[in-house]
């Protein structure tokens, strides 16, 4: 499905009072399920894992007027624009998975800026308990990458 | 061809007339915007917007890396630079284009020519533009030679750093015992703010007025010059007011400075929106300085002319012809500006803070240029303008009239402007009267102190 099309419906869903809205078209299914308050742990709902929908990434705070539920545990933030990649190179294993342990200094990620790849540390030691964007996404200064407790 | 996507890399009141322009043309826009901006109205009313960094400008507006990765993540097309920050940075132009970008401005090589004052002044007097007085050259490190300088250009002089520019970095020197100390001051001050110690003289000239002239040239070898702006009201080298045309300075003599103006860019090859600020005395002009972008006072040329200089920019950078040739340009009616500072109006302190009414003015041949709103947080981290209001009239009485009647609708709560001041300066004989030099606005804050 369209990205431009996808972001539409995302805005559409945050910006009203509609929790669910599951569109079925001829190049493809979306449901998009805002994440609630209260309940969900997790990150923003354009990566919440049960919808299908691949978040386009260069928004402004896409969620609702009340803060997104705020992850638990370290959050490690992007320091920079760029494309993140979870390994140093296509087709190698990623840095590393939900449960992986890291010491404060471990690579984690890649993020991409202008041809450069620079390694991402952990800036806390503990377990990485969520991934919190796609690898080959767009990232901005300041977004929630992984969180480590 | 137009492009598709521009990124807007700077922020406040002219990140959302660049968007204006963008929207209106068609185009995409993507704005970056730092931590402290992210309320930012055209953020809210973005395309794209893209967080590029932490509050402080060198970690953010002036982050190149920052700024050219968001254009590759967001696949735009094209930059435009605004003004201040990085739009007069040859590097970062030459950056921009290398990553495969089109900056919206002039070539690096032109940049750096204008950029460095003495190699403007002696582009200038190559290509018959008239020049203040002054040493050829950056003064070399004898001081006998500064002496020898000071003593031909006749005193007052003024000493100018030559990376400087846009009012600092200058000393002005009334007799040769103080010469060789405000040399050597200078030099260092240029050295810390600039990383270029090297300084010019000038003849200082006693009541000048500064009149600026817009030009525009594209890739097909048109330039036009589009009328002249009076920028006399000034504060420490900073622009308060500003109006088009100048008042009491013959149609024909302008022309004339326009079209050496004109030439001058075609010779240097010159491509986009520049403008050429002169000091104006006893009926003849002095180059001092060329800007190498648009100019916070560029709306009253727009008023005047009816050109849009902004999206004109765009299209010159996508390879378009200039839509309009010189005879066809007319300059019809008065346009005036006042710089929406949040300040104290007389003290100057900055005011940053919640905005909690902004209630601008309206009606025929007003224009509000301003990125605030009713609970815009004014960051503490960038400078003080907030806005502009521009009025235009069939003559400067109707535009005094217009711009009078503006600022006493406009109500701006919360924090502390300059609108109280603008009042004043509005009904100010001598300004009303028109023509008062660059010297007049400090004379009368002087004798008005509060």
């Amino acid at each position: 499905m369209d990205l431009r099309k996808l972001k539409t419906l995302i805005d559409l869903v945050s910006e009203s009072n509609i929790s669910e809205l599951e569109i079925a078209e001829a190049d493809g299914k979306v449901r998009i399920v805002k994440a609630s308050a209260q309940a969900s742990p997790s990150a923003p709902p354009p990566a919440h894992a049960a919808s299908t929908v691949v978040a386009a990434p260069i928004e402004r705070a896409p969620v609702e007027s009340a803060a997104p539920p705020a992850p638990t545990g370290n959050v490690v933030k992007s320091p920079m624009v760029g494309t993140f990649y979870r390994s140093a190179s296509p087709g190698s294993d990623p840095f590393i998975e939900i449960g992986s342990t890291v010491k404060v200094g471990d690579p984690i990620c890649i993020i991409e800026a202008m041809k450069i790849m620079n390694e991402i540390e952990a800036d806390a030691a503990g377990t990485i308990r969520e991934i919190l964007c796609e690898n080959g996404q767009a990232v901005e200064f300041g977004q929630p990458l992984f969180v480590i407790e | 061809m137009m492009f598709k996507k521009i990124l807007i890399a700077n922020r406040g009141e002219i990140a959302l007339r660049i968007q204006r322009a963008c929207r209106e043309l068609g185009v995409k826009s993507v704005v970056v915007y730092s931590e402290a901006d992210r309320d930012a109205k055209y953020v809210k009313l973005a395309d794209e917007a893209v967080c590029i960094g932490p509050a402080p400008s060198a970690q953010s507006y002036l982050n190149m890396p920052a700024i050219i990765a968001t254009a590759e993540v967001t696949d735009a097309e094209a930059i435009h630079p605004g003004y201040g920050f990085l739009s007069e940075n040859a590097d970062f132009a030459e950056r921009v284009e290398r990553s495969g970008f089109t900056f919206i401005g002039p070539t690096p090589d032109a940049i750096r020519v204008m950029g460095d004052k003495v190699s403007a002044k002696q582009a200038m007097i190559k290509s018959g533009v008239p020049c203040v007085p002054g040493s050829e050259g950056a003064l070399p490190d004898d001081p006998k030679e500064a002496i020898k300088a000071a003593r031909t250009i006749g005193y007052p002089v003024i000493i100018k750093a030559a990376g400087g520019g846009g009012g600092r970095g200058m000393r002005v020197v009334h007799t040769e015992a103080a010469l060789i100390s405000a040399v050597q001051m200078t030099r260092a001050e240029a050295g810390a703010a600039f990383g270029n110690p090297a300084v010019y003289m000038e003849k200082f000239l006693q009541n000048p007025r500064h009149i600026e002239i817009q030009i525009l040239a594209d890739t097909h070898k048109n330039a036009v010059w589009l009328g002249e702006r009076d920028c006399s009201m000034q504060r420490r080298h900073q622009k308060i007011i500003e109006e088009a045309p100048a008042p009491g300075i013959a149609r024909r003599v302008i022309e004339r400075i326009g079209e050496r103006c004109v030439a001058a860019c075609k010779k240097i090859g010159y491509r986009g929106a520049g403008t050429f600020e002169f000091l104006y005395e006893n009926g003849e002009f002095f180059f001092i300085e060329m800007n190498t972008r648009v100019q916070v006072e560029h709306p009253v040329t727009e008023w005047v002319t009816g050109i849009d200089i902004v999206q004109t920019q765009i299209r010159i950078a996508a390879g378009e012809k200039l839509p309009f040739a010189q005879r066809q340009i007319a300059c019809r009616g008065h346009a005036i500006e006042c710089r929406i500072n949040a300040e104290d109006p007389y003290k100057f302190t900055p005011s940053p803070g919640r905005v909690t009414m902004w209630h601008p003015p309206g009606g025929p041949g007003v224009r509000v240029d301003s990125h605030a709103y009713t609970n815009y947080f004014v960051p503490p981290n960038y400078d003080s303008m907030i806005g502009k209001i521009i009025v235009h009239g069939d003559n400067r009485d109707q535009a005094l009239a217009r711009m009078r009647t503006a600022l006493s609708e406009t109500v701006i709560e919360g924090i502390q402007t300059n609108i109280p001041l603008h009042r004043e300066l509005m009904v100010d004989a001598k300004f009303v009267e028109g023509g008062t030099s660059i010297h007049y606005l400090e004379g009368w804050l002087d004798q008005h102190k509060r």
